[in-house]
């Protein structure tokens, strides 16, 4: 062809779509993969995007600066950052590591003054940082604070008294100071626009009639999830309120009178028509539970994961409750329980099974591989599983996953490490070979029980689109982390604990970490050597060892390795060494 | 749990070739748990991080290649220590409440009984744990008359020395003010339930 006439040709394919359009287009795009996608096509397309660009998810916090954010997008109006790695929700991370808002939101009141919504987990916030943030973005509107530490109830009550146009407030397993229930209080008698409010792992007593009247206030309200000193008596009050709720997390369950304010449960309930998600239900009891049937009938998420119930009360409520997709239940109600969920959910999606008392062996028996068989028989739909259980066997594994090929999330927890298959005594491996090649959509695993190097020469070779992983107390040697390190070509986040893998597996994974989000070795044979020499060899890379109390000079005790365009981190605290 | 015993024994007996695990599995279980034991580090200051670990008291462990028990591996299993607070009593006065124990008479019995109120949570419990200590019936309790279906009626002596139908006053108020408590039989239980 003429190279002028091409030329023009391409000037004319470019104009033909102006930047304008480009951005009204991508304004509908809401995936981060999708947005990542369109920003690598070209530079006006990375330009379009960026601009268009309303919400931010960053995965690690350290991985990037508030600046390098800040000057990509300089639209945006929700942030969801997370910090710290998984395993500092199992006290394996020391406090004060680190993933300190602060630096966020000074940038933040800079360049987002009109930021709407902020998302964390895992981070530490402080109380000034919350007020600071109240003060900074006035048009703030969401906050949800999920397993974050270092702030107290006076941070919240300094978000109620001065953010008003808020909408949510999402306080959820946090670890913090608890002091008075007087935060909620300060919201102001005029305030009404609240459309979420979870303080349901708050322990201390908020003024009820200040929560009433900001109930009936909130004509908006779609999800309230009250805290254990909720009585069953004030739940009518607050639900008649709410009609337009979609999510209940009820406080405690108990009767304190036998049979007299059934009536009012009942037609409170009634009203409740639009429920989809009902949690809470602390020390409910075959008593009261029947209240709760009329409006089971379009729940899709229940979680009973409070509520110690028992297998026959669990039966008669399931009965109620066909529409089921996720259900959280404590292991109170056994195998027993769990077979009523296999016979009266077939929708069911998503199971979770905590364990009440893992130390307690004598008293409380738990699930065991049959609960888990017969859900797996009644309910084909499964696709997330998190079963904690005292005992497993290789073959009722192999029968789960062939009755339930689709899991996405396979999450299993023997609860003592090194447990063999304990009717065979061999090892779980086979277990695990086969969720691997039967269920190929598997994003997340976790493995348990006594485990071999085979176990990971499955999961390398078969687990095509394992994302996460989690490894305790398992495999022989290094092969085993080399296998899936070199294998599983979509892995993201590795933690392990506790496993005999050393120098050789860390470094045989050169090639993956930066393709990687991170990864957390706790209690391996790792030494200072072995990570010097990772972060010698990849500098994009960071490398930190926390060093524990009393532990051997050359031993590398917990290593997290993630990759990062920030640099080293520039506060860590001295017993994080960045190598 | 055959693995759990033959790996406690495994510590003591090594020495004098005890084994109670099945033949033919002892040495890969030995090879297994050996080398993982021998990846534990010593757990000494897992005190400072497991505040909320009640059971957890990790002390230093004497034999350096003794493995934790269960209670002493932090972080395991992995449960959120939310959790685990969430399964504790609600309301910490009931443990103080623990403890009173009234007398039970029932109109026709030959003896009293004595039962702890504390260790119940509310009116129902306690009804259920009447009618199975002396094999009767309570019936339908409601405001307006009382006990219905049933000849018993559950009544207690109050700090005032009256006599009153059990379930009219909440759980605590009852509780704290309940001296003693007699199941009335018959006539007599009929005429205080209804409306008199």
């Amino acid at each position: 062809m003429d190279p002028e006439r091409k030329k023009v040709l391409e000037r004319v394919a470019v104009s033909t779509f102006p930047d304008e359009v480009l951005e009204r287009v991508l304004v509908q795009l809401k995936s981060h993969k999708d947005r990542s996608s369109v920003s690598l096509v070209c530079h006006s397309w990375y330009d379009a995007e960026r601009f268009s660009r309303t919400h931010v998810f960053i995965a690690n916090c350290y991985s990037v600066t508030p600046e390098i954010v800040s000057r990509r997008f300089p639209n945006i109006r929700s942030v969801s950052l997370k910090g710290k790695p998984r395993f500092s929700d199992f006290n394996l991370v020391p406090p004060k590591w680190g993933a300190d808002i602060r630096s966020w939101l000074v940038m933040f009141a800079a360049k987002y003054p009109f930021l709407e919504e902020l998302r964390l987990k895992r981070m530490t916030v402080t109380d000034e940082s919350l007020e600071f943030l109240a003060l900074s973005c006035p048009n703030f509107k969401g906050l949800s604070l999920l397993s974050c530490d270092g702030f107290s109830t006076d941070g919240l009550a300094a978000i109620a008294t001065h953010c008003k146009n808020l909408t949510e407030l999402d306080i959820q397993e946090n670890d913090l100071n608890d002091k008075s229930g007087s935060w909620l209080s300060c919201f102001p008698e005029n305030f009404s626009s609240l459309e979420v409010l979870n303080f349901a792992n708050l322990s201390n007593d908020v003024n009820f009639e200040a929560l009433e009247r900001l109930v009936s206030r909130c004509k908006s309200l779609k999800v309230l999830k009250v805290n254990r000193n909720i009585t069953l008596e004030q739940l009518p009050r607050l639900l008649i309120h709410a009609p337009l709720l979609t999510e209940l997390g009820t406080g405690s369950f108990l009767q304190e009178h036998p049979a007299c304010q059934y009536s009012e449960l009942e037609n409170a309930f009634n009203k409740c028509m639009n429920l989809n998600t009902l949690s809470g239900l602390s020390e409910v009891t075959a008593l009261s539970l029947p209240a709760l049937y009329p409006t089971c009938a379009n729940l899709t998420f229940l979680n009973l994961s409070c509520a110690a119930l028992q297998s026959g009360e669990l039966a008669k409520l399931l009965v109620h409750c066909p529409c089921l997709r996720r259900l959280w239940v404590l292991d109170t109600v056994e195998d027993k329980g769990l077979e009523a969920v296999g016979s009266n959910c077939p929708l069911l999606e998503e199971l979770r099974v905590f364990p009440t008392d893992p130390f307690d062996e004598d008293t409380f028996h738990g699930v065991t591989e049959s609960g888990f068989i017969a859900v797996s028989y009644g309910c084909r739909r499964l696709s997330y599983v998190l079963y904690f259980c005292r005992q497993m066997t290789n073959a009722a594994v192999e029968t789960i996953v062939q009755n339930c090929p689709d899991f996405t999330h396979f999450r299993l927890c023997i609860m003592n490490p090194w447990q063999p298959d304990y009717q065979t005594n061999e090892p779980m491996d086979k277990a695990f070979c086969a969720v691997v090649k039967t269920c190929t959509r598997l994003q997340r695993l976790a493995v348990s029980g006594l485990l071999t190097d085979l176990t990971f020469e499955y999961i390398g070779k078969y687990a095509k689109n394992l994302e996460t992983l989690s490894v305790a107390f398992a495999g022989s040697s290094d092969w085993g982390m080399q296998c899936v390190l070199g294998g599983c070509p979509k892995l993201r986040k590795l933690e392990i604990r506790d496993c005999p893998f050393g120098n050789a597996a860390l470094l045989s994974g050169l090639d993956k970490y930066e393709s990687m989000r991170s990864l957390w070795m706790s209690g391996c044979k790792v030494t200072m050597n072995g990570c010097r020499l990772l972060a010698k060899e990849m500098p994009r890379l960071n490398v930190e060892v926390i060093k524990v109390d009393g532990s051997n000079e050359s031993q590398a005790d917990k290593v997290y390795v993630y990759r990062s365009v920030a640099g080293p981190r520039r506060d860590a605290p001295p017993f994080v060494l960045t190598l | 749990m055959e693995s759990k015993v033959a790996y406690d024994n495994d510590l003591n007996l090594k020495a004098t070739e005890l084994r109670l695990g099945l033949p033919g599995t002892d040495d890969r279980e030995e090879q297994t748990l050996f080398s993982a034991r021998n990846n534990k580090r010593p757990l000494p200051d897992t005190s400072k991080e497991c505040g909320s670990k009640k059971k957890s008291d990790a002390q230093h462990v004497d034999n350096e290649t003794a493995p934790p028990t269960k209670a002493q591996i932090v972080g395991w299993p992995p449960i959120r220590s939310y959790r685990k607070n969430n399964l504790q009593p609600k309301k910490s006065d009931q443990a103080e409440v623990a403890g009173i124990y009234v007398k039970v008479s029932m109109d026709g019995a030959p003896y009293l009984r004595k039962i702890d109120l504390g260790i119940y949570q509310g009116y129902p419990e306690l009804l259920k744990a009447l009618e199975s200590m002396f094999k009767f019936t309570i019936g339908e309790y409601s405001e307006r008359e009382g006990y219905k279906g049933s000849e018993y009626a559950p009544t207690y002596e109050d700090k005032d020395g009256d006599w009153m139908l059990v379930g009219d006053v909440p759980w605590d108020m009852f509780m704290s003010s309940c001296k003693r408590l007699r199941i009335m039989k018959g006539s007599e239980a009929r005429g205080l339930g209804c409306g008199v």
